[in-house]
């Protein structure tokens, strides 16, 4: 007895079986890549015009990352303070953080934007003007540098957004574990800095770093605010020189790769960071992981 | 108010003329009890006769509806929390200890971690002062060698353990256990319970124990406690709880668990 031969199309379908599934998802990466640099050679990529520019643009690197890292810094505290709001029985502190998320989720960044880079200042003039003691020192601040306006307004944005994924975080905490604390005689501020933040964080930091992600995707509307070409971030660059030198094509593939870039080195750590948080909460210890002394966090 | 010795004498906690409500549900329902210098008292009763709310009532985890409760010299009843009076109830709390039925240790901290966390919390801690009796605290509870440990690699009775060092820390005047050992395995209760008899046989720790662990209620109590349905039914030495029980719910409820 004979076994019935297999027909080419089942002989492939066993052969890629035995690939492993890893390798063949390599293979596609590896493809798209190809396909993709050869549409950019038949576009006649200018690969010199590149090494002459990636420099100018990758420059803009430290004003993005310092946008975004301001942003995040001002929306953790604000998600914090927001968080707290929303769970306290105050109703000044309730309402006043019910409005301010209500109003930053509703409207657009880009709009949020404008309006502290050119609204805020016009207040400042008319009250000026109406007001003519008014000290300086209080109205100085309403004018803000483009980088200020734009850093400060994904703060604000992001905060708001971020009000629920603390609050939910918080809340997330067992109950017991605020008992205890109330019951070893903590006040409010040291039960949620050394028992319900720190537990917080585990299910805040994902979400965060998420958010993280798409605030260093979402500098690049500061350039829409007019930054000056020294401090402008990498999208503001690349519109500057591939404007300039007709090379669009290439400056914006240049800084679509370094926000990539950027994004795939900070996934690569959050997930780092995810797994240190893990301890206390997994039996075996993982590699990293494991603080000895101090109050977490 | 701080009202120091003018119900003076060895009272440590006194509770007066206590309501619970939660909603329409009355919970308990004019509860007067005292716990004096060093003494043990085992409350037991059936599962949602109130022992836990009356615990919860005097470290004010809930308020009173009616009634006051007075622990170390302060006197507070229920109501309102003013910022006055939160602060009172939390200044109540230190010389309270509490040890919950699930630990509710801090997963994210050490067993020394814990330990340490109330009184470093407190004015003036010094960490290595902290330190040295927290691990000292953890030795008398037998887990010197855990102290790096997070709760999650600890048995159940080893965690409950360290929740009882974590209360002993702040160095309370009075100890509430409520239901230590109910969530443990049958053969880790005893070293719950060796922990406890410590603290009152050689600490002479005044102690409010809800348990249903009649062994240690014998042994231990100075006087046992028996709740229904929101009140007191009957209370007395354990020799005559035991031997000459007065109420027969009080009878039914010990057939039921002995
Ligand atoms: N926070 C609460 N809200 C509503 N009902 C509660 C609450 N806590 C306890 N109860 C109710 O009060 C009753 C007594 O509960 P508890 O004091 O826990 O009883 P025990 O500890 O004696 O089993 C139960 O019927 C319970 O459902
Ligand atoms: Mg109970």
């Amino acid at each position: 007895m004979s076994e019935p031969a297999l027909s080419r199309g089942e002989r492939l379908a066993l052969a890629s079986a035995r690939v492993p599934f890893g390798v063949k998802t390599g293979l596609v990466w590896v493809g798209v890549f190809v396909a993709l640099g050869l549409l950019f050679f038949l576009a006649r990529f200018d690969n010199a015009w590149i090494l002459d520019n990636v420099g100018y643009i990758a420059g803009g690197l430290q004003f993005t990352l310092f946008i975004a890292l301001g942003g995040i810094v001002l929306a953790v505290l604000l998600a914090t303070l927001g968080a707290l709001a929303r769970l306290s029985a105050n109703p000044v502190a309730y309402g006043v953080a019910g409005f301010y998320v209500s109003f930053f989720r509703g409207t657009p960044l880009i709009v949020q934007m404008f309006l502290l880079y050119l609204a805020l200042p016009q207040i400042r003039t008319n009250l000026v003007d109406r007001y003519p003691g008014i000290p300086a020192e209080l109205t100085d601040p309403l004018l803000l540098t483009a980088t200020a306006a734009g850093t400060i307004a994904l703060g604000l944005n992001y905060g708001a957004y971020m009000t629920e994924i603390f609050r939910a975080g918080i809340q997330s905490v067992a109950a017991g574990q605020g008992e205890a604390a109330d019951a070893l005689g903590m006040t409010y501020l040291q039960k949620m800095r050394k028992v319900i933040l720190p537990q917080a964080m585990r299910v805040i930091i994902p979400p965060t770093g998420n958010e993280f992600i798409a605030m260093m995707k979402d500098t690049a509307l500061v350039s829409f605010l007019g930054v000056s070409v020294f401090t402008a971030e990498m999208f503001r660059r690349s519109q500057l020189v591939g404007k300039a030198d007709f090379k669009n094509l290439e400056a914006y593939v240049v800084v679509a790769g370094l926000y990539w870039a950027l994004t795939v080195v900070f996934t690569f750590f959050q997930a780092r960071l995810e797994r240190r948080l893990a301890s206390g909460y997994v039996r075996v210890p993982t590699a990293v992981g494991r603080t000895r002394g101090g109050a977490g966090v | 108010m701080r009202v120091g010795d003018v119900t003076g004498n060895d009272v440590l906690v006194r509770v007066e003329g206590l309501h619970k409500r939660f909603g329409r549900l009355e919970v308990l329902r004019g509860v007067d009890m005292a716990l004096h210098q060093g003494e043990v008292v085992v409350i037991f009763g059936r599962s949602g006769s109130g022992k836990s709310t009356l615990l919860r009532c005097v470290n004010f985890l809930e308020d009173p509806t009616e009634g006051t409760v007075e622990v170390a010299g302060y006197r507070l009843g229920g109501g309102h929390r003013t910022r006055r009076k939160r602060e009172q109830i939390r200044r109540l709390r230190l010389h309270v200890g509490m040890v919950f039925q699930q630990f509710n240790l801090f997963p994210q901290l050490t067993a020394l971690d814990n330990v340490m966390c109330g009184p470093m919390c407190l004015p003036g801690a010094e960490d290595k002062d902290v330190r040295r009796r927290a691990l000292g605290l953890l030795d008398r509870v037998g887990l010197a060698d855990k102290a790096d440990e997070h709760p999650i690699r600890l048995s159940g009775g080893q965690q409950q353990r360290v929740a009882i060092a974590r209360a002993l820390a702040m160095q309370p005047e009075v100890m509430l256990f409520d239901e230590p050992t109910s969530a443990l395995d049958p053969e880790l209760t005893g070293e719950v319970l060796a922990v406890m008899k410590s603290l009152a046989t050689e600490m002479h720790m005044p102690m409010l124990v809800v348990t249903h662990e009649m062994g240690f209620a014998r042994e231990v109590a100075d006087r046992m406690v028996f709740f229904h349905e929101g009140v007191i039914l009957e209370e007395g030495p354990p020799q005559q709880v035991f031997g000459a029980t007065r109420h027969p719910e009080t009878r039914t409820f010990l057939d039921a668990v002995l």
